[in-house]
């Protein structure tokens, strides 16, 4: 079935992890094909294998993984094919492919490249070891590299460190030095997903430039149904180390016929439409004082130099911010990395002491307190009302302590509840989160990262607060279990009467939960507005180019290379 | 670069006063002072010394005074005049005293480190490449077989070796008619043939550690996402460990300087003293023990400066290696 313009040919490959008590199949008989030309989106959520079946192609799986059987067939230009499976993973042979005919780029631009070398001296690397250029001439070509993916002062660029570039900028970087040698192929894994939506829309775009330029075969691995529908022309769709599903993009957005196929779609599409829990609710009384009235919020943070670490400026995290939650809502606070949204939403909570303004708070009596001004002792009785959620369901329970005494330690430490009492409202808020009271003696680590983030919840509902503030709290979550996160949260909202601030770069997140939604751009809100009305219909420039650079869960929409750009009157 | 330099050889100065504060009160810690030890010896060999003669030894070594006077006396003759008092018990200039036992100490420091290094830096890399095969567990065992045995004993053994199989003194830095000659090439080539026995007994005490930490912090970087990234380009596997993980590995190799320094002086004190070197730690003993003040202080003052410098040395490569501390 292989056809001239097939040059990647895979089948039936199996990838397996030898651990402890059995053996891991992270690839279960894989098979699809990549066309000179085409781009192929590989879509899996996590642990589905789709990154290990990538890191097989070049073998380059990390110990103690290895290629069990199958085959990698690889059709040169010249007419020629290498089976690369067959290859011996340390062999001259396979490293004659790797980056020079195969190249990939990875998830992480950071982790991804060396901190310690210079993006110059990464790249000239492949040119000398493929193409066996001098020092002067790989130089050169590194620099045209470098412009082709659009670095502004190549020159300079080159004697550059990583850390001394943006995210998108070292994904650029990354993308160059794939590209140095002029490969056939490209896997790119995930390679967007560490960055914000207007710098993925320009990684995209750059892409998709460089490949029709090119003539590039490119396998793209994501998890995100968006970016699939956006630049694929054929889909594999994996579970569990198997493929569920391949076909034209067209055919799995608009005829799948897998179960899971149709369960991913279907949880995406649930998430470009505000909740159905939301729907039924009846309007917010619309005369009632705000339960959260924040005036001119400032959070300056010092910039220092020098002999004398004088502040020399300062960095506008939040700059002069008004906002107003009303008690029962849920407002979405939305923006991209570096808008100041988290530092907003600890600010709320006084994690930060801010610069300057008012965090005026309605408590159940009645009377108004500024949090923003609040002596230690009082501002503890207004944070048992005000609680947190965080962004990564790992990192944020200590691994040490049991579930029953992550979620019972508010308790504790405010001297609400003790011995029995104690363990009877562990075994209430572990239910009311729908995880079985009886897991309280666990620790963190036997649960899942949806489990654990209801865990999260678990514990900021402890006290009975009025208002929580969710930082990214469904970001790290697989797509399936981001909308059942969120129809708990509403869920909650209903039964409690609780207010959320949320705070999330991911515009169908917002939607979905969000009954207003302020937008922030460099410390600022550039826009308030009901929910509905900012996803569809955005006033300020800022917002319709954040918008329309999300990418559609709909192949027939695409439209992020005619999305509108944004250009800020400060820069 | 050239700032942070500057700003930490500033910090260095008054550092520096605390540190010799310390060292003077340390050498003032223990009850009575050289002219009590003095009696004692000499009481040993049934001399009596009356009172009147003790009050007036103290008087002309100047113990008589405030612990302060003292103190500022000893500092400002070395800060003003580079004089680090006199030995009382060898009735000579402290610093005609150190000056060439420095020097050697450090020639047998600076020799162990390297010597450490050339050991410990193969081997950590190895045994972290191949963790858990056969080899790893063979080096790891001479390691810490190296790291168990007291040094002093090695040294017992060895001397006890040269002399029975070889027939060869190799006790001390020189050979006897090297002893107090003055130096010329052929003190030299006596110097490094002497060399090998005290580097080797304390590189073979020193490398266990050093490879853990290497072998450690090659692991924690073998697996980061550049290494894959770097194998993605074809990089053979030899030419990748070198150019990225270790590399990155390298660091806390160099912050070890700082520390190692001032433990090579002191932990080579025994096997100094099984080998009678003529280096700082055995006269710094002696000094210790009958309380020859000024030449004890001398001694743990520059202890502690070797331990600043060594710590700004280290800084100073560790930023020179790492860009990412060069420009935070």
């Amino acid at each position: 079935m292989t056809d001239a313009a097939t040059i990647l040919s895979i089948r039936d490959l199996h990838t397996h992890f030898p651990v402890r008590g059995g053996i891991v199949k992270a690839v279960d008989g894989v098979s699809f094909d990549l066309a000179r030309g085409k781009t192929v989106c590989v879509v899996g959520e996590s642990g589905s294998g789709k990154s290990v079946t990538a890191r097989s192609i070049l073998q380059i799986v990390d110990p103690p993984g290895r290629v069990v059987t199958g085959s990698i067939v690889f059709n040169r230009a010249n007419g020629t094919s290498v089976d690369l499976a067959a290859l011996n993973p340390r062999g001259r042979e396979i490293r004659s492919v790797r980056g020079a005919e195969i190249a990939m780029i990875f998830q992480e631009p950071m982790s991804s490249l060396s901190p310690v070398h210079t993006i110059g001296n990464q790249i000239t690397e492949v040119l000398r070891l493929h193409l066996r250029m001098g020092k002067k001439e790989a130089t050169d070509r590194a620099v045209d590299l470098l412009r082709a993916v659009e670095i502004p002062n190549p020159e300079r660029a080159i004697e550059r460190y990583t850390f001394e570039y943006s995210g998108g900028m070292r994904q650029r970087a990354m993308i160059a030095m794939a590209l140095a040698c002029n490969p056939q192929v490209l896997i790119a894994d995930e390679p967007t997903t560490a960055l914000d939506v207007t710098t993925q829309a320009e990684i995209l775009d750059l892409m998709k430039r460089l490949q029709s330029e090119r003539g590039m075969a490119v396998m793209f691995i994501t998890h995100d149904m968006g970016v699939v529908a956006e630049i694929a022309d054929e889909v594999v769709v994996m579970y569990q180390g198997k493929v569920v599903e391949r076909g034209p993009v067209e055919q799995i957005f608009h005829a799948p016929q897998d179960p899971y196929t149709q369960m991913l779609l279907g949880n995406v599409l649930k998430l470009e439409r505000p909740s159905a829990i939301r729907a039924v609710r009846a309007p917010l009384p619309a005369e009632e004082p705000p339960l959260l009235d924040v005036r001119g919020l400032k959070m300056h943070f010092p910039i220092r130099k020098g002999f004398f670490k004088r502040i020399v400026d300062h960095v506008k995290a939040v700059d002069d911010v008004d906002i107003v939650v009303r008690a029962g809502e849920t407002l979405g606070i939305v923006g991209e990395s570096g808008s100041g949204k988290t530092t907003l939403g600890r600010c709320l909570l006084r994690v930060y002491e801010p610069t300057a303004g008012q965090i005026l708070y309605r408590r159940t009596d009645g009377s108004i307190t500024d949090v923003a001004a609040l002596e230690p002792d009082r501002l503890r009785e207004c944070r048992r009302e005000m609680r947190m959620i965080f962004q990564d369901p790992f990192a944020s329970l200590n691994p040490r302590m049991t579930v029953g005494q992550i979620i019972g330690e508010p308790l504790l430490v405010n001297g609400l509840a003790e011995g029995s009492a104690l363990h009877d409202r562990v075994a209430e808020l572990l239910k009311r989160v729908g995880l079985n009271p009886d897991w309280a003696e666990r620790y963190p680590h036997a649960f899942s990262g949806g489990q654990r983030q209801r865990i999260g919840i678990a514990r900021a509902l402890a006290l009975s607060p009025r208002l929580i503030v969710a930082d990214e709290a469904t970001s790290a979550l697989d797509v399936s279990l981001r909308a059942q996160m969120l129809d708990l949260m509403l869920q909650l909202q209903d039964e409690l009467k609780l207010a959320y601030v949320f705070v999330s770069h991911d515009i169908s997140v917002i939607r979905y939960i969000c009954d207003r939604v302020a937008v922030m751009y460099r410390g600022k809100v550039v826009e308030t507005g009901e929910a509905e009305q900012v996803c569809n219909d955005p006033v300020h420039g800022y917002t319709k180019a954040l918008l329309s650079a999300v990418p559609r869960p709909d192949p027939r929409e695409r439209r992020i290379h005619t999305r509108h750009r944004y250009v800020s009157d400060a820069a | 670069m050239l700032g942070f330099i500057i700003k930490r050889l500033l910090w260095m100065v008054p550092s520096l006063f605390a540190v010799s504060f310390l060292a003077f009160v340390l050498i003032q810690l223990p009850p009575g002072d050289y002219v009590t030890t003095y009696i004692a010896t000499l009481a040993a060999s049934n001399e009596i010394v009356d009172r009147t003669a003790a009050a007036e030894l103290r008087a002309r070594f100047g113990l008589d005074q405030p612990f302060i006077v003292q103190y500022l006396k000893w500092i400002s003759g070395i800060v003003l005049r580079g004089d680090f008092g006199l030995s009382f018990e060898w009735q000579q200039p402290v610093s005609e005293l150190i000056w060439e036992r420095m020097a050697l100490t450090l020639v047998v420091t600076s020799s162990t480190l390297l010597m450490t290094w050339a050991i410990a830096f193969p081997i950590g890399v190895f045994t972290a490449v191949r963790q858990y095969s056969i080899g790893d567990y063979f080096f790891t065992f001479l390691g810490f077989l190296g790291l168990a045995i007291p040094s002093f004993l090695l040294a017992l053994v060895l001397m006890y070796v040269a002399v029975v199989l070889f027939g060869a003194d190799v006790g001390g830095l020189f050979s006897p008619e090297y002893q107090t000659a003055p130096w010329s090439w052929g003190k030299v080539l006596n110097l490094i043939e002497h060399l090998w026995v005290p580097v080797l007994i304390l590189a073979t005490n020193g490398t266990a550690s050093l490879i853990r930490i290497m072998r450690a912090n090659m692991l924690d970087e073998l697996h980061r996402p550049y290494v894959t990234t770097a194998r993605a380009k074809g990089l053979s596997e030899f030419r990748l460990l070198l150019k990225y993980p270790v590399r990155v590995a390298i660091n806390p190799f160099i912050s070890t300087i700082g520390w190692l320094l001032p433990n090579l002086i002191s932990g080579a004190l025994i096997v100094a003293v099984v080998l009678s070197l003529p280096i700082a730690g055995p006269l710094l003993l002696q000094s210790l023990m009958s309380q020859d003040m000024y030449l004890a202080g001398a001694f743990v003052l520059l202890m502690c400066t070797l331990t600043l410098v060594g710590t700004l040395l280290s800084d100073i490569l560790l930023a020179l290696v790492d860009p990412r501390i060069r420009f935070d």
